[in-house]
């Protein structure tokens, strides 16, 4: 991408939408960020954001995308000026109702936050402070910024919580974070900013950390509170998605510039920008769908329980179980995708370690081959082990960050046996390297020297150094951006047509499924509730779960 | 005919420290191996503090080291004594004894003050015409080599800048080679070696300043035995430093074996070694180590028959020290290691090398202990400081260092009531006060760097 | 709660029965009665009959561990085990080597180590904190920066160096109170000031700058930066979110020695001649009386257990999150 086009690509936009321009003039504009420059403090050099400007209007929702490390989050920051100490602003203003906020002192900025403009990050858990009551954070804010007192405070933290959707909002109040679930939690931040009725509202990142279900809850909050308070909402995000479902306005930043900029509609049905265009295609489409492979199961599952005891009492007696893994059955043939879906919790994660007889199953059976596996001891295994092989979802805690790549690759065919001379296995790493579309010389570095795309190459590359017949790929995209994971999808999918490998494919996003799986089993508290073809599940949902993830996946 | 002249000495203590500054260089080279962590070496290493206290360490360690090369002198024949024996005398030296010259033999009476020429305390002294005086009398050594009418501030001017000049020359001499050596390999601006060759420029001509007026006064006086306090507080690095690492050194092996197979194979292996560490822990430490310690002692004095001479009574009581310091102390890193490995055995790359089959012992050697190391290391560079100054006051509950040996904790011990005295007596206290103060420093201030930049947690998030 | 606390006192039974037989082991089968005998009658050249008089005297004559003479239950307890490391479990420490009862011995000196020990460390903890949020507030600046390197500077001075000197400078040379000494009630107070004032600086090195840590790190977690977003003031931050959530980490560290404070400190007390537990521990390990030992020992344990367990009920009142099953 060139620099000019970059530089032109706004002006483009508003020209080429004139009617937008109308359509805005309605709407009044509530701040306004021009020309923002941020570098490292100690390294003037290193530009975190270059030029970036941008507006945002009353009762729309600008969304800011872009993947980690563009530089979104700090735009956001810069606004509030909660940079991080390395971080320092060189150049630029945010006007708000005529005040450039980075001409006030510092005690005047404290008057803006939280009561003119008011911020949401990513994860509410640890954002919130965990040994104080909820009710009396929401107070604090209150109270520094309105005159009420006691009783009122009480009053319009209950009226706020209701407001917000949290139930029995009275017994709520007095409760700490920790006791919420996740979404309650994303609830009370957003029930705090909007305490003392700020016109901005900056929400980074405020469904990344949340399962699809609550997501889409807390959007359609975020989208009805923007109209019912006449909102100006900066919100940030890395999901097209969200923005998809959620945004007025888009604007794409790269490497620290805005790209792009535009009215959704018209930024979805025609982006301007080469890198726009991938990350709209990183949406997947929902209508392509596998063809079933029709052969005898390599794997199979029958009501597989993995209980973990509870220890209560002086003695630590067990006085019950938590049913990680409540009797689900499956099978799985050669050279086929069963997708193993649900909410994080649900006990999918488990299955996949019972499989690998890395978590002893309490109950049920699982076959490999005819062999029973779930018994088998660690010598046992040892044979099997080379067949059935893993792909974790962190790429970076999945590799010893003191081996080389080398290493970790002839890890396995060194340890299980595959009789190979050192050279046999040099050039097989070679060979793998290249076959993950990487170069040989990779095999010298240190994992850390990789991006997270490539790092989960070189953990597919690991997995198939032994020749397995079936890979449990346990959410190994999740974790990263989405112009990469459909590249390594991409590859999955090669492989699987090259060396006819099957996958356990465990995952919380649907959306990826058509494209990727044969078969569908839909998972919640521990059981199966719902499994057949992927076409018939997404279409015929039988289960009202189902539905209920279904209807939370964005549509295209 | 030919007499040997000296016969070694070795002491348990040479061999232990030898063999653990193998040991240390063993593990740097280790690992330097990753490029992470030489990267982080860098850091270290790149600040201006981070190498000038290094230089002093190693400094502190070069003394130490030469102080752990023993010998005894060969006695000159006596008379009428038949000359193919040779007789080695009761006094064990060293290579630095060598170095410091006659510092170590020019014994006083008693008390003298630094630079002082006559001694402390009042005598009566016999006059040439038989009558006595209750004067203070003149020294035997310091100042011997003045001639009568000899100023002797002039004197002590001329001999400083005679001595600093010396060692600067001696000291950029060295750093020219080592600078030419840089250039040649092309690494000369990669580190901030100017303020490394300051440091050493320092420390070289101050010793050199100190060894060769020490040799002609006592720069620090004496104590109340007549010795040569400069000298007792250098011979006390040896000490220190011995006493810093091997107490150290000694707890690693049961920390990090109990530590990490309690936090990876969990279980009843995990109860076992809390328990014991649980324990342990719960005993007053000081009541413990002062309980082994009494019981070696009883030991010692039940079986005279092990020692040779003094100095090897002293260095066995010595050693038993450090050992008893050492197992009375791994509980606290062996809980750190057991928590890191219980979260490590969690983690994908090592659920990973489950799923290929690699033996519980292959795990741990090459997926758990590398990942440890950096802890051990923080660990290993903060106990020192502790253990030096653990040092002073085990001697003062009188169950320290033996007096044999000289040792900065006695050293400060006996100064509690000679500050007392009227005048008081300053010197003792601070010569082994400033040495014992700079070693702990710069330990403290390195390992604050390796900390920062080892430790994840401590570093500052950029973006 | 209830359950976990009997459960955590259960389990302080095994601990302690491993203190007792490791200390029965040290003072009884690797040094025997007999080294014990030599030691204390002093001469090489003591007679036979001497050692196994002070022996029977002591009562550490008879078997170890098992008494095959006696009937019944005596097997067991008719044993130095049982009449020297069980009984301890009833605080029956026995005598002293030179005949005195230790249980009241140790009474006894309770009160003027306490006297010592909680001023100590209530003003310790107080101005570490004091100091730690000083330095806080200035985080960044130069000020921090020199106020870390004096920290460092001062952890690096041994202990006894600050008891000698401060001794020196402010009792002798300033005569502004006693030297050393004791004295009961209320007007022992000019006999403390000077050992509390000495400890107090000696801790604000490694104190002050290990709170300096915690603060740091709590500051740089999300919450805090929620309440600058709010628009909380700086100080309101600090006093609010950072000290509250910092507590929890600075509970562990204090919680567990308040209990320890009743063994006073070892090198204060005999400094200043404080008759309290630290001097004589000291006085006893000097003597070589293994019986004070071994009480102080069991003594020493049984307070360390208590304050893990008053740590793990600090928790639970400090931290909403921890509950105690």
């Amino acid at each position: 991408m060139s620099a000019t086009a970059i530089e032109t690509k706004p002006a483009v936009s508003n020209r080429e939408q004139p009617a937008v321009v109308n359509q805005a003039a309605a709407k009044q504009t509530a701040l306004k960020v021009s020309g923002l420059n941020v570098c490292l403090a100690h390294n003037p050099d290193a530009k975190i954001l270059k030029r970036v400007s941008f507006e945002l209007n009353r009762g729309e929702v600008f969304a800011l995308v872009g993947e980690s490390g563009s530089g979104k989050s700090m735009t956001a920051l810069s606004i509030m000026r909660l940079l991080p100490d390395a971080l320092k602003i060189t150049h630029g203003k945010v006007v708000e109702a005529d005040t450039n906020l980075f001409k006030l002192t510092e005690q005047e900025m404290g008057d803006i936050r939280g009561k003119r403009v008011a911020m949401i990050f990513q994860d509410a858990l640890t954002s919130l402070n965990p040994v104080q009551r909820v009710g009396d954070q929401i107070a604090e804010t209150l109270k520094i910024h309105t005159d009420l007192k006691g009783e009122d405070i009480r009053q319009r933290t209950i009226t706020l919580f209701s407001e917000v959707g949290i139930p029995e909002p009275e017994k709520r109040i007095d409760w700490f974070p920790h006791q919420m679930s996740g979404g309650q939690q994303q609830r009370v931040m957003i029930a705090m900013a909007l305490a003392c009725e700020p016109d901005i509202l900056l929400a980074d990142e405020p469904t990344t950390a949340l399962d699809v279900t609550i997501q889409k809850q807390i959007l359609e909050l975020i989208r009805e509170l923007t109209i019912k308070r006449n909102l100006a909402v900066l919100l940030i995000t890395h999901d097209m998605g969200v923005v998809r479902e959620t945004a007025d306005r888009v604007g794409v930043m790269y490497k620290g510039e805005i790209i792009e900029e535009g009215l959704c509609e018209d930024f979805f049905q025609n982006p301007q920008a080469e890198y726009s265009r991938r990350l709209i295609d990183s949406l997947p489409d929902m209508d392509e769908y596998r063809p079933l492979p029709d052969q005898k199961p390599l794997l199979e599952v029958k009501d597989l329980q993995v209980h973990f005891p509870i220890r209560k009492g002086i003695l630590q007696r067990v006085k019950g179980y938590t049913k990680a893994v409540n009797g689900i059955s499956f099978s799985i043939a050669k050279g086929e995708t069963l997708a193993l879906v649900g909410e994080s919790g649900c006990g999918k994660s488990t299955t996949g370690r019972a499989i690998l007889n890395l978590e002893p199953a309490t109950g049920g059976e699982v076959w490999y081959n005819g062999n029973r596996i779930d018994q088998m001891t660690r010598k046992d295994m040892l044979p099997l082990r080379k067949k059935i092989q893993v792909i974790f979802q962190s790429p970076f805690s999945s590799m010893n960050p003191r081996m080389t790549v080398g290493d970790i690759i002839e890890e396995g065919m060194i340890n299980l046996g595959l009789n190979l001379t050192e050279a046999q296995r040099q050039e097989r790493v070679e060979a793998l390297l290249n076959r993950v579309q990487l170069e040989p010389e990779h095999r010298y570095r240190y994992p850390h020297e990789f991006s997270g795309g490539q790092r989960q190459r070189i953990a597919i590359a690991r997995a198939l150094a032994v020749e397995p017949d079936l890979i449990i790929c346990d959410e190994p995209t999740s974790a990263l951006d989405v112009s990469i994971r459909a590249e390594v999808l991409d590859l999955l999918l090669e492989l699987q047509r090259d060396l006819q490998v099957s996958y356990l494919f465990i995952t919380h996003d649907l959306s990826i499924m058509p494209h990727l799986a044969h078969r569908i089993a839909v998972m919640k508290g521990g059981e199966i509730v719902e499994q057949g073809n992927t076409e018939e599940v997404l279409t015929a949902p039988q289960h009202e779960y189902t539905k209920k993830l279904l209807s939370a996946v964005p549509k295209h | 005919m030919e007499f040997e002249t000296f016969k070694t000495a070795v002491l348990w203590t040479d061999y232990l420290i030898w063999f653990m500054v193998a040991i240390i260089v063993f593990f740097m080279l280790s690992l330097r191996k990753s490029p992470q962590n030489s990267e982080k070496w860098k850091a270290v290493f790149s600040t201006k503090l981070g190498m000038s206290t290094f230089i002093i360490i190693l400094a502190y360690v070069g003394v130490a080291l030469l102080d752990s090369i023993h010998f005894r002198k060969a006695l000159p024949p006596v008379e009428g004594q038949t000359s193919t024996q040779v007789y080695y005398s009761n006094d064990v030296n060293s290579v630095l004894d060598l170095m410091l010259g006659e510092m170590g033999d020019n014994n006083e009476r008693t008390y003298s003050a630094p630079f002082s020429l006559k001694s402390w305390n009042k005598e009566n002294i016999k006059q040439s015409d038989g009558t006595t005086v209750r004067d203070y009398p003149e020294l035997k050594h310091a100042g011997a080599h003045l001639e009568e009418g000899d100023g002797q501030a002039a004197d002590i001017l001329m001999q400083s800048l005679l001595a600093l000049a010396k060692g600067l020359a001696l000291a950029l001499a060295l750093i020219a080679v080592h600078r030419l050596w840089l250039k040649r390999r092309g690494t000369l601006n990669d580190l901030p070696w100017s303020t490394a060759w300051i440091t050493f420029a320092i420390i070289i001509a101050f010793m050199t300043w100190l060894i060769s007026l020490g040799n002609l006064y006592h720069v620090l006086g004496t104590d109340q035995a007549g010795n040569d306090t400069l000298y007792e507080s250098l011979k006390g690095i040896r000490t220190g430093v011995l006493i810093g690492s091997l107490a150290t050194i000694i707890t690693l092996p049961f920390a990090i074996v109990f530590g990490i197979s309690a936090g990876y194979f969990k279980g009843w292996v995990d109860d076992a070694v809390q328990y014991i560490y649980t324990t342990l822990s719960s005993i007053p430490s000081i009541l413990l180590i002062a309980a082994l310690v009494l019981l070696f002692q009883v030991w010692v004095d039940n079986n005279p028959g092990y020692f040779e001479v003094g100095l090897e009574k002293a260095d066995g009581k010595f050693l038993a020290l450090c050992f008893i310091l050492g197992i009375t102390s791994w509980a606290s890193l062996c809980r750190l290691l057991r928590a890191e490995t219980l979260k490590l055995s969690q983690l994908d790359y090592v659920q990973a090398a489950h799923a290929f089959g690699v033996s519980h012992l292959q795990i741990l050697w090459k997926h758990i202990l590398p990942n440890l190391s950096h802890i051990i290391m923080i660990t290993f560079v903060l106990d020192f400081s502790g253990m030096v100054l653990a040092e002073a006051v085990l001697a003062y509950i009188g169950i320290g260092v033996d007096p044999a040996m000289a040792s900065w904790g006695n050293m400060i011990n006996l100064a509690s009531t000679e500050l007392s005295r009227e005048p008081s007596i300053w010197w003792n206290l601070s010569g082994a006060f400033f040495l014992m103060f700079t070693l702990v420093l710069a330990v403290n201030l390195f390992s604050d760097l390796v900390n920062d930049a080892f430790n994840p947690k401590t570093r500052l998030e950029t973006a | 709660m209830f359950a976990y606390i009997v459960r955590r006192l259960l389990y302080a039974v095994p601990i302690l029965i491993g203190v007792n037989l490791l200390t029965f082991i040290l003072f009884f089968i690797v040094n025997t009665p007999e080294d014990m005998a030599r030691a204390h009658l002093g001469d090489k050249y003591v007679t036979e009959e001497a050692v196994q008089n002070w022996i029977a005297d002591k009562g550490y004559d008879g078997p170890m561990f098992f008494n095959n003479e006696a009937p019944g239950v005596e097997k067991l307890t008719d044993t130095v085990f049982y009449d020297k490391s069980v009984k301890l479990f009833a605080f029956d420490f026995g005598q002293s080597d030179d005949g005195r009862d230790i249980s009241s011995d140790i009474v006894d000196r309770m009160g003027p180590s306490l006297a010592l020990a909680i001023p100590s460390f209530l003003i310790g903890v107080w101005v570490n904190i004091c100091v730690a949020l000083m330095v806080l507030m200035f985080r960044g600046s130069r000020l921090d920066k020199t106020t870390v390197a004096v920290f460092v500077g001062l952890m690096s001075i041994s202990y006894l160096f600050y008891i000698i000197v401060g001794q020196y400078f402010i009792a002798k040379v300033s005569k502004l109170v006693p030297v050393s000494g004791f004295n009961d009630g209320l007007d022992g107070w000019r006999f403390l000031i000077l050992p509390v004032v000495i400890s107090v600086l000696a801790g604000i090195g490694s104190g002050a700058r290990l709170y300096r840590t915690l603060f740091i790190e709590v500051s740089g977690q999300d919450f805090s930066r929620t309440a600058r977003a709010k628009g909380v003031s700086e100080t309101g931050v600090l006093f609010h979110h950072i000290l509250p959530n910092a507590m929890l980490p600075i509970l562990t560290g204090i919680v567990v020695v308040i209990p320890m404070l009743f063994m006073g400190s070892l090198v204060m007390e005999s400094f200043f001649s404080i008759p309290g537990l630290g001097s004589y521990m000291l006085d006893s390990i000097r003597a070589q009386d293994f019986s004070i030992v071994r009480a102080m020992v069991f003594l020493g344990s049984v307070l360390y257990i208590t304050g893990l367990i008053l740590t793990d009920i600090s928790y639970t009142w400090a931290d909403p999150r921890v509950r105690l099953s």
